[in-house]
């Protein structure tokens, strides 16, 4: 399978997700540039955490009229897996991959230390190495990671099963004391519609080695290598 | 074709928490101004556009705010009357 990640402008998650792809699966990874149109004949495309463009106007604002992201909302369109992490969940929502925005954490603080998230879906094609309502231990490092979207919106994410993760004491249980930054009923992921397009604000991709803790991230890579390739 | 420049206020939406502008309520407080009830903090924007007139400059900055200079999922736009601007200065 083959990875490509996209290097904005002021991306630095770009790096930790091409170790998760090439090192920790030993997959094929490759960079793509934001000004260019070709996504390299990737599977799973990936928009990395990171500050891109400065994070000027809004988080992800301008990096959502990068020349790639034609290439991406195509690829999402033709039903290819996207996961867009940090950075590139704020990305993806500008530009509409996924509905809702990400505002400044409710403490007002960069938040940067290892969380506990809970399991929502354990179906989709980027979760289904997991198992319902396991808790996982994954590093966030972000100033605005408050979802935030119309009820009726988040009505429809928690019908249709589309909260992937949601931030967790570590025994799983939902409350604001863990809730790390505000988000409207603990989100921390979501999917889109159809399922193929994954944000999160956790760094899965800084979670797949032992040396550096729990590699809780790599069921995601895991599920996605399994899916796909099935 | 004449300079416009056209104000542009962005705010958070109604009922969309502000951590900020909460956090500037309680400094203002502090500070004894006790009537104060809410603070929103968005941003102000002045964008200088070529145009045939003043209408037309509020057109194209409307455009713009709906495509990229606010989020209407969490902010709201106001636009101000355009102001014909000299050329040459900022």
């Amino acid at each position: 399978m083959k990875f490509g990640i996209v290097t904005f402008p002021g991306s630095n998650g770009d790096y930790d997700a091409y170790h998760a792809a090439a090192e920790a699966l030993g997959e094929e990874a490759v960079y793509l540039w934001h000004k260019d149109h070709d996504l390299k004949d990737s599977d799973v495309v990936i928009l990395p955490g990171g500050f891109s463009y400065g994070d000027y106007l809004r988080a992800g604002a301008i990096a959502r009229f990068s020349p790639i992201m034609t290439e991406v909302v195509a690829h999402a369109k033709r039903g290819a897996p996207i996961l867009a992490i940090c950075n590139g969940f704020q990305v993806a929502c500008e530009a509409g991959l996924l509905p809702g925005a990400l505002m400044r954490n409710i403490s007002r603080r960069f938040i940067s230390r290892v969380v506990t998230v809970r399991v929502e879906n354990a179906t989709s094609m980027f979760t289904h190495e997991y198992f319902a309502a396991q808790v996982l231990r994954l590093p966030i490092a972000h100033g605005d990671g408050r979802y935030i979207a119309d009820p009726d919106v988040i009505a429809s994410l928690e019908d249709d099963g589309r909260v992937a993760f949601r931030y967790s004491a570590p025994d799983g249980s939902i409350g604001d004391a863990y809730n790390v930054n505000g988000s409207v009923n603990s989100i921390a992921g979501i999917l889109n519609e159809s399922g193929n397009v994954l944000g999160l604000m956790p760094h899965p991709e800084r979670a797949v080695d032992p040396l550096l803790g729990v590699p809780d991230g790599l069921g995601l890579f895991h599920s996605l290598l399994a899916g796909v390739a099935a | 074709m004449e300079l416009y420049r056209v104000p542009v206020q962005i705010v958070p939406r109604p009922g969309i928490l502000d951590p900020q502008g909460a956090a500037v309520v309680g400094a203002l407080k502090t500070l004894g101004f006790a009537s104060v009830v809410d603070v929103r903090i968005g941003r102000f924007l002045t964008v200088d556009v070529d145009a045939d007139s003043a209408e037309a400059a509020t057109l194209i900055v409307q455009r713009m705010c709906e495509k990229l200079l606010a989020n209407p999922v969490i902010e709201d736009f106001a636009l101000e009357a355009p102001r014909v601007q000299p050329r040459g200065k900022s």
